[in-house]
């Protein structure tokens, strides 16, 4: 968004990502220091970029400090149940592929109770974007265990440290069949809004997860700082690994952060693969299913 | 309106309950299914499965009931009617997203074809033990419709009144088969699809900018949209305000909840429905719904030879109850009788009703079989003396 | 800077909304050049605000609108000068 303007009218210079916002629920909720902000720049951006029709897009989250996001853009959005924004898109694209659909949801909320339908869905190959904010904990609610919670950082209910194993998430994605798995964190915000408009524009389950702060119960939990410190620790730990095998990705606390895209191949869509298979089944009995 | 002739089998046909609903659903518009299997539900999507590609429906079997009940709501705002099927167990599940469609009022069919409970209980064999959930499922308060087919006719016949029920109040309204409606075979006449009144979804048709997505119409009723019109509209289960927005306050809820419990309530002349036969007069009226309504008919026939006045009142929706009537009539009867598949609950709303002005006497029946009609009749036969 | 050195020209600037920011800090740290500093003013939510210290230096790369988490701060480019 760094296109050319004029400085006639300072006042009147609107920060270009407002076009995306309902700028009448602003101030949003999210705490000093949150990296979920951060991540709405990056989709903002990726929208823009991306060229595609908003009045199509639509987004699609759960419960949670990241579930908040549907509320805030200007787009169609739906607030769904807590882990059930999935199965809510799949619906929605069924029923409409002529919809773009995104989930943007937190690491609990697509994780934990939402992992079976991440998993299906993925399987499937869903034609969807899930934009996964992994800030490890849950933190709307306080800075519970999340599956993605590092072993040995405390939440407020592993009061004694984690010592639960963790998703890998990337891995996770790739082996029920997503065709697009990317991580990038806050701090990357170019790369984010770049893996955010190649999976925005990408047939098929197409996975992002982004690292985000969450300062105000991950990190003042486990004594890492605020918000800061950990974009900081992003940049400091994090290593730029296109290609990587999703298996070798696993985050620990504090530990080395591996980025990049590792996925990005090309399979039929749910819908494709329905169409193509009861055409050859059925013959001139079935029309493509168009919506 | 007439409904839409394509994909709509006319004609006279000997099928079961499940069925026939499916067929209802297809009458009526519907052309997203999600599901789960469960018998003795599982017929009625097995057939949506086999019809929907051919006449351009999209079914699918996803990974459990939670992701059924909500991939409908997702089918429902992208502009399709959608329904999903299952039984106790699968119903239990689905409660969560019942009270989101209420909150969101998202139109949309949910069937409950009612097995032997709690927990997994008696899959294959009937129940009406799912009643008092369907009205009070979910947490929170909220409106919602409940209809009761006795036969696969009807089966057919409400699936296609629940769609058009959910279309006028933008409310998700539930379809309570049993085992036994659910498996019966009978014969089923779908007419033509000219004689097929259907309801259609009302979407909002004045200036773009004045939407209010959640601003109720005179009836309580606000408009419908759908996603990618263009309004960037917002849903949530959250309490919220007329644009959809959340605002969680006293106020909000007050304003809110009230309307989507009033929406029912204030319309419940318009939407309730029963059946009577020889209520004039009736010293003894039986209140029944399902296939319990149609095992009483015999005990009610005896009775009748033996010289007693007893009237029938057949539910045709449970939710909401057709209180007017019972209150009314408990002026002037000497008993209700209640017979159900289960411990005593829609007798608790004729109990409600009555108010203590008259006896109400229950024939309960845990579950796995229909009544035995003697056990109603003994009960038509003593519930006045003493 | 020496006299006689010719004076850098900015590639663009910044707006700041001040009343949103929360002080996180992001573009003060990741901004490439250092342009911004937090100041010692506060706004009415009581947080030091970021000022651009800095202007001759400022790419107008929107680094700092790209981070700001509360919407709080974004970059232009100038417009370039025909010749």
């Amino acid at each position: 968004m760094t296109e050319e303007s004029t400085i006639q009218d300072l006042e009147t210079l609107v920060n270009p990502v407002e076009d995306f916002l309902r700028m009448e629920r602003m101030p949003h909720i999210w705490c000093p220091g949150c990296g979920i902000g951060t991540t709405v720049n990056c989709f903002a951006h990726a929208l823009e970029s991306s060229g595609l029709d908003l009045r199509k897009v639509a987004i699609v989250s759960g419960i949670g400090c990241t579930g908040r996001v549907s509320g805030y853009m200007k787009l169609d959005s739906f607030h769904t149940t807590h882990g059930r924004a999935i199965p809510f898109a799949t619906g929605l694209k069924l029923a409409n592929p002529d919809l773009k659909v995104v989930v943007y949801s937190g690491d609990g909320d697509l994780t934990a109770i939402g992992g079976n339908h991440f998993i299906h869905a993925a399987r499937r190959n869903v034609n969807m974007t899930v934009i996964l904010i992994n800030n490890f904990i849950y933190g709307m609610t306080g800075g519970q265990v999340a599956p993605t919670t590092p072993i040995g950082a405390t939440a407020s209910t592993m009061p004694y440290g984690n010592y639960e194993q963790t998703f890998n998430l990337p891995y996770l994605a790739e082996s029920c069949g997503a065709v697009y798995v990317a991580r990038w964190t806050s701090y990357h915000v170019r790369h984010t809004a770049k893996a955010m408009k190649d999976a925005l524009l990408k047939e098929g389950f197409s996975f992002v997860e982004i690292l985000a702060p969450c300062p105000t119960l991950f990190s003042r939990r486990n004594k890492l700082g605020d918000g800061l410190d950990q974009m900081k620790y992003y940049k400091e730990s994090s290593e730029i690994k296109n290609d990587a095998n999703t298996k070798d990705v696993g985050l620990t606390l504090q530990g080395k952060i591996i980025c990049g895209t590792f996925v990005n191949k090309d399979k039929p869509t749910y819908l494709q693969t329905y169409n193509e298979f009861m055409a050859k089944k059925l013959g001139d009995r079935f029309t493509p299913y168009k919506g | 309106m007439a409904a839409d002739p394509k994909g709509i089998r006319s004609g006279a046909y000997f099928i079961d309950g499940d069925h026939a609903c499916a067929e209802g659903a297809i009458a009526a518009g519907c052309r997203f299914v999600a599901g789960y299997p469960i018998t003795p539900s599982t017929e009625v999507v097995e057939r949506i499965a086999e019809r929907f590609p051919l006449i351009g429906g999209m079914f699918i079997q996803m990974e459990d009931e939670i992701a059924s009940s909500i991939a409908i709501q997702g089918a429902v705002w992208a502009g399709k009617k959608a329904m999903t099927v299952t039984s106790g167990p699968g119903f239990s599940l689905m409660m969560e997203h019942i009270g989101l469609a209420a909150m969101t009022e998202t139109p949309c069919v949910f069937v409950d074809v009612q097995r032997g409970g709690p927990s997994t209980g008696l899959p294959t064999l009937p129940g009406q033990a799912d009643m008092m959930q369907a009205r009070w499922g979910s947490h929170g308060d909220y409106g919602i419709i409940a209809l009761c087919p006795n036969s696969p006719q009807e089966s057919f016949d409400l699936a296609i009144k629940a769609f058009n029920l959910a279309e006028t109040y933008r409310v998700p309204v539930l379809l309570m088969l049993d085992e036994c409606v659910g498996h019966m075979t009978e014969r089923v006449v779908i007419p033509p699809a000219e004689e097929i009144e259907v309801v259609e979804r009302k979407y909002w048709d004045g200036p773009r900018d004045e939407l209010l997505l959640f601003k109720p119409g005179p009836n309580g009723v606000p408009p419908m949209v759908k996603a990618g019109d263009g309004y960037n509209i917002h849903v949530t289960g959250l309490t919220h305000d007329e644009r959809g927005y959340p605002v969680m306050t006293p106020a909000a809820q007050e304003k809110l909840v009230r309307r989507l419990v009033d929406k029912i309530r204030l319309n419940a002349d318009a939407i309730v429905e029963y059946r009577e036969d020889g209520i004039e007069g009736a010293d003894i009226v039986v209140v029944s719904y399902g296939i319990t309504s149609r095992v009483a008919i015999p005990a009610i026939e005896r009775a009748r030879a033996e010289g007693l006045k007893v009237g029938h009142l057949r539910l045709i929706t449970a939710w909401p109850f057709p209180a007017k009537r019972i209150r009314e009539l408990s002026h002037r009867v000497g008993c209700f009788v209640v017979p159900e598949i289960n411990y005593g609950q829609m007798v608790r709303e004729v109990e409600r009703c009555v108010a203590g002005r008259t006896k109400v006497e229950r024939v309960s029946h845990g579950g796995g079989s229909v009544h035995d009609p003697k056990d109603i009749y003994a009960k038509l036969a003593g519930c006045l003396k003493g | 800077m020496p006299e006689n050195e010719p004076k850098k020209k900015a590639l663009g600037s910044v707006v700041i909304n001040a009343e949103r920011c929360k002080g996180c800090g992001f573009c003060v740290e990741f901004c490439p050049t250092h342009v911004l500093k937090l100041s010692e003013r506060y706004n009415a939510k009581g947080y030091h605000t970021p000022e651009l210290i800095d202007p001759e230096h400022c790419t107008g790369c929107n680094m700092c609108g790209l981070l700001c988490p509360d919407f709080a701060i974004c970059g232009y480019l100038f417009k370039k000068k025909a010749k």
